[in-house]
């Protein structure tokens, strides 16, 4: 498994081409071509933005403007929604190359995460437009800690994206669970709410054992809210806790290895 | 020094049946994963096969479909592990597996080469270094940056192939990749096979084409249902293979001849009025003489259904009459696979005046050599009158085939010879 491992890091001129093909292969054909990256968040914003400051005005303290605090959370909880979704079927759809070439597979749902990473930092761009356009500037010192966060999301989105990447080849049913399972996650992590809001509180160990909850608050503090940040602690955590949690998932991963080429 | 090394290989695929294990929800309301996790049936696809291929050899492997040869050839590529047994490998391994996997349809093909040849295990840089011989060598020039979508098959695969020959690989393994390219594309493969060995590197070629294993391998082996059958000189372990593969079709024709028979004789006295230039099997007559039995003799008088050109054939006919008779013609005609007659003969066109015919009767007729090419031949057998009518025809009924070594054409192979004057010179030997 460590020498997989190891592997890996012989792997990444590869795994940076797949990623840079993926991004070209998307938009290949279409009109606005590379734009989408920009176009898709920037009109998720728009709509946001209608919705709650026309049709349902959102006029909670403190969270204003509403739309870009939401937009803080979206961003990265769409970079690991996608991801996992790509990921799970993966390896299902790259079959002709695991079971064709000699062909590291782990490379397949890391593309997926770090082609999703891409986009997610393309909408950042949007995000810091808008947050000029709303005068609306975090503190300076708190952005030390966004690289951090991301570091963190990145570990437990790979985790994650390995481990669904190599059950969902055996059982394919989990692409639709995963679908609805990422749907109530959504809904469960303080992103469309403030996490400070008195019912989140009242559930608070519920929403602590949510490890997205400490990603989208952490993003929502650095990016968003004035001050220092508070959640750096529960930031740091989740990141010690991907560790292993990124090591089982490989070896999950390691261990159903050999099973792919058969069962793709 | 070998290159490659099988020791007491096996391996087993699991099979699950269909309904048990087929989806997640299954397995947990039954609160059986454990068990059904476990396949209820197996299939050997290589038992206990040992072979090794010393470094710069040409090592062929032959067999039927779904004889383990591609099985072996991913072991070796280390694509699926063994079940038991070792696997060894030496050197930098590229694989002609499938041309062009892991091509994206929407991305150039230049784009491709990179990504296929950083799959492959090349660095940008060497890719850049080979990119102008892996196009000119894929004659794709005016296409490469063309999306690979818009390619035709031969094209991708094509690019496929030169991409993964110019890996520059101390091993390659080659699967029946070279049936897909036409005909100059084919020699030119020929020609980097040919370079590849010069520069002594290994190559296992997996191929249905006994020719090439023949003319390019040193060593060759012939599985059959998973297991090493033969192994060692290529003209020997060919030679063997094809002695099976005429024995299976040797029992395959004589089923179907058998069958035929069967069926025309269930239909009873058929239409006497078909007409016997129409192509089609059949059997009337009235039968006051009776057709029991056709046989195919080889030279050594047992009976037969291949045969090769130039081999002597017997075909004997078993015949009873019900009463005697006096007026009788026996007649054979061979057809070949279009349904062109290719003789046809009898008695009364021989001249032979019929005197007497009774009860149980043998007639042989003998072919001293069988000078037809390579094909499948029918056979009619015929009693009838000398004014045609039949007491028993049978059309078409009887199969048997002819092999050659020489791929000639046409229908007749006569007896030739070739003849020069001395400024003609070809090369000696093949």
């Amino acid at each position: 498994m460590l020498s997989n491992l190891a592997n890996l890091v012989r792997y990444r001129g590869l795994i940076s081409s797949l990623v840079a093909r993926e991004l070209k292969a998307r938009y290949r054909g279409s009109v606005f071509g590379f734009l989408w990256s920009f176009i898709n968040p920037l009109l998720l914003l728009l709509i946001y933005s209608f919705v709650f400051t026309t049709v349902i005005p959102n006029q909670v303290e403190g969270v204003q403007p509403y739309q870009l605090f939401m937009f803080c959370g979206i961003l990265p909880w769409t970079w690991f929604a996608t991801s996992l979704s790509d990921a799970a079927g993966s390896l299902i759809a790259g079959g002709n190359l695991i079971k064709k070439v000699l062909f590291p597979a782990e490379v397949l749902p890391i593309v997926n995460v770090l082609a999703n990473m891409v986009h997610f930092f393309l909408g950042l761009v949007i995000l810091v437009v808008f947050l000029v356009i709303y005068r609306h500037a975090p503190d300076a010192w708190d952005l030390v800690w966004f690289p951090i966060a991301v570091v963190v999301q990145l570990l437990f989105t790979v985790s994650l994206a390995l481990l669904l990447a190599a059950l969902t080849v055996h059982f394919r049913d989990i692409r639709d669970i995963l679908a609805n399972v990422l749907t109530l996650w959504f809904f469960a992590t303080p992103i469309i709410y403030p996490h400070f809001q008195a019912n989140v509180q009242r559930f608070k160990p519920f929403f602590n054992v949510n490890p997205f909850t400490h990603l989208a608050v952490a993003y929502q503090e650095i990016l968003f809210f004035n001050g220092p940040i508070g959640h750096w602690k529960w930031l740091l955590a989740l990141g010690l806790v991907s560790v292993p949690l990124f090591l089982a998932c490989y070896w999950v991963f390691d261990r159903l290895r050999d099973s792919f080429a058969e069962a793709v | 020094m070998n290159a490659i090394e099988l020791a007491n290989v096996s391996k087993v695929y699991r099979r699950y049946s269909g309904k048990q294990f087929a989806t997640l929800k299954s397995a947990l309301l039954q609160r059986s994963i454990l068990r059904e996790l476990r396949p209820n049936e197996t299939f050997p696809a290589l038992t206990d096969v040992s072979f090794a291929v010393a470094k710069g050899a040409t090592y062929g492997v032959i067999g039927k479909n779904g004889s383990g040869k591609s099985t072996a050839l991913k072991l070796v590529a280390g694509i699926t592990k063994p079940t038991s047994g070792t696997v060894r490998v030496d050197g930098r391994i590229s694989a002609l597996i499938e041309l062009g996997a892991g091509f994206h349809p929407e991305i150039s093909g230049r784009e491709n080469v990179y990504i296929n040849g950083i799959m492959l295990g090349l660095s940008k840089r060497q890719i850049q270094e080979r990119f102008d011989a892996i196009v000119d060598f894929a004659e794709m020039r005016e296409f490469i940056d063309a999306p690979v979508k818009t390619y035709s098959s031969g094209m991708y695969m094509r690019l496929g192939f030169a991409v993964a020959i110019h890996v520059d690989p101390d091993v390659l393994l080659v699967d029946e990749v070279l049936a897909v390219g036409d005909e100059g594309f084919t020699h030119k493969c020929l020609d980097k096979f040919s370079e590849f060995r010069r520069r002594n590197k290994t190559i296992l070629l997996v191929t249905h084409s006994l020719n090439l294993v023949e003319r390019f391998c040193d060593e060759a082996l012939w599985l059959d249902a998973g297991r090493a059958m033969a192994h060692g000189d290529p003209k020997r372990v060919v030679g063997a293979y094809l002695t099976a593969v005429e024995q299976g079709e040797e029992q395959l024709m004589a089923a179907t001849t058998e069958k035929a028979v069967d069926t025309s004789a269930a239909a009873g006295p058929a239409d006497p009025t078909s007409n016997m230039f129409e192509a089609t099997e059949g059997r009337w007559g009235s039968r006051e003489i009776e057709i029991t039995d056709v046989t195919f003799l080889g030279s050594d008088q047992r009976p037969a259904h291949i045969f090769h050109t130039g081999d002597s054939m017997a075909i004997r006919v078993k015949v009873r009459a019900k009463k005697a008779a006096d007026d009788f013609v026996f007649g054979v005609g061979l057809f070949n696979a279009d349904g062109v007659c290719c003789f046809g003969t009898n008695t009364y066109l021989e001249e032979m005046n019929p005197e007497e015919l009774s009860g149980e009767a043998e007639v042989t007729f003998t072919i001293d050599s069988l000078d037809l090419v390579e094909g499948t031949y029918k056979v009619d057998v015929a009693v009838h009158k000398r004014d045609g009518f039949p007491y028993d025809y049978h059309r078409l009924l009887y199969t048997f085939r002819v092999k050659s070594r020489t791929h000639d054409v046409g229908i007749y192979r006569p007896r030739h010879r070739w003849q020069f004057s001395p400024n003609v010179r070809f090369k000696p030997g093949a």
